[in-house]
């Protein structure tokens, strides 16, 4: 029986230069991998592959020299361990995340239930072509959000409370977007300049800021063959229902409008990027 | 020195040390201090004054007051909250 390649490469079995064997990729999400998986993965390892795994630059995890004869017993293995196969080809790739602000003292958002959720929602679905989220938790954008078809990035909207405030002035000193002005001890936020990054609600000693999280969202970023820095659409979104609203859309509009084999940015180049812009904007306003 | 409403216990230079020895060498003299005294940091203009009062904040103590000296220096005063 001919081998099917398609449905091995979808199933995470990444044909290798060797005949019959395969790189398997693992189902990673956020980055994340516990403790009890990284075991059943050393196993796979040991027994079938060669004795070591490689790092995707997704965050993902390949175990290289799978043998074509043990697919089904190293899926097994696997699945003892609470480990499920990847994807590859045409559908919702891993999706990436740093650690956010359960763990990080920059992050703005919280990434690893996000992520967990996007891949609830997304994860594998078919499209004409790649589709890759990133998830990114503050403006220094470890996870390099603008490289994914869809990359959001952790913010916080902040406002001053004046009778917690010490007029110390570091909130002035580390906005490094030049927002924030102090006069006779009224501190000014310059909404237009802000750039939800959080350096002045996290460098405040009295914790004279209020802060609410949300999401940038940027679309259509490549980083293979050709390179393209992915662009927010609109502002900053505040809340989950909204996020997840403008994710439907820019999936739906992909998969209504490419061709098989083009990834997002040459679509939104070909059928115009005011069609995107409409679509993502009534996603947005809750309009769709 | 202009009233400040408080009285300082103790004062530290952490303008002679770098990061991370800047919040180390405070910390250190805090601890010398008893709960509810108050401690006077010099300390430089740029990293230190951004980074220093936030992880004093994040160790518990009260951040009472930063004055710019006008000169690349800052006085901090911290009370101490706790032993």
């Amino acid at each position: 029986m001919a081998t099917d390649y398609a449905t091995l490469k979808k199933g995470g079995f990444m044909k290798q230069r060797q005949k019959d064997t395969f790189s398997l990729r693992l189902s990673v999400v956020g980055g994340q991998v516990t403790a009890q998986q990284l075991v059943a993965i050393t196993e796979v390892a040991n027994r079938f592959g060669k004795g070591y795994i490689h790092l995707t630059s997704r965050q993902g995890v390949e175990i290289p020299y799978i043998k074509l004869e043990d697919i089904d017993k190293v899926k097994d293995a696997l699945a003892e361990g609470g480990v499920s196969p990847g994807v590859c080809g045409p559908r919702v790739r891993t999706i990436t995340a740093c650690q956010g602000s359960e763990v990080c003292p920059n992050g703005c958002i919280e990434t690893e239930e996000l992520a967990k959720e996007l891949n609830d929602r997304y994860f594998g679905k078919e499209l004409p072509h790649k589709f890759k989220f990133g998830i990114t938790g503050c403006q220094n954008n470890c996870l390099k959000a603008e490289e994914n078809d869809l990359g959001i990035k952790g913010g916080l909207r902040v406002s001053w409370i004046e009778d917690k405030c010490i007029n110390c002035g570091v909130c002035a000193k580390v906005c490094r977007e030049g927002a924030i002005k102090i006069e006779d001890g009224k501190v000014s936020l310059d909404n237009d300049k802000c750039n939800y990054c959080g350096r002045c609600a996290f460098s405040c000693p009295t914790d004279a800021y209020d802060t609410k999280p949300g999401y940038l969202v940027s679309f259509a970023g490549l980083f293979g063959n050709k390179i393209s820095k992915g662009v927010e659409i609109v502002p900053f979104v505040e809340d989950k229902e909204t996020l997840f609203r403008i994710c439907d859309a820019a999936l739906k509009f992909f998969k209504e409008n490419a061709n098989p084999s083009e990834r997002f940015k040459f679509t939104i180049d070909r059928v115009g990027k005011e069609k995107l812009d409409e679509a993502i904007w009534e996603a947005y306003k809750g309009n769709n | 020195m202009a009233d400040l409403g408080f009285e300082v216990d103790d004062t530290v230079d952490i303008t002679d040390v770098n990061c991370p020895v800047t919040f180390v060498k405070t910390k250190v003299a805090l601890e010398e201090l008893d709960e509810g005294q108050i401690l006077q940091v010099h300390l430089n203009d740029g990293e230190p004054v951004q980074n220093v009062p936030r992880s004093i904040k994040e160790e518990g103590h009260e951040v009472l007051k930063l004055i710019d000296n006008g000169d690349g220096t800052f006085e901090l005063y911290i009370k101490k909250v706790g032993d």
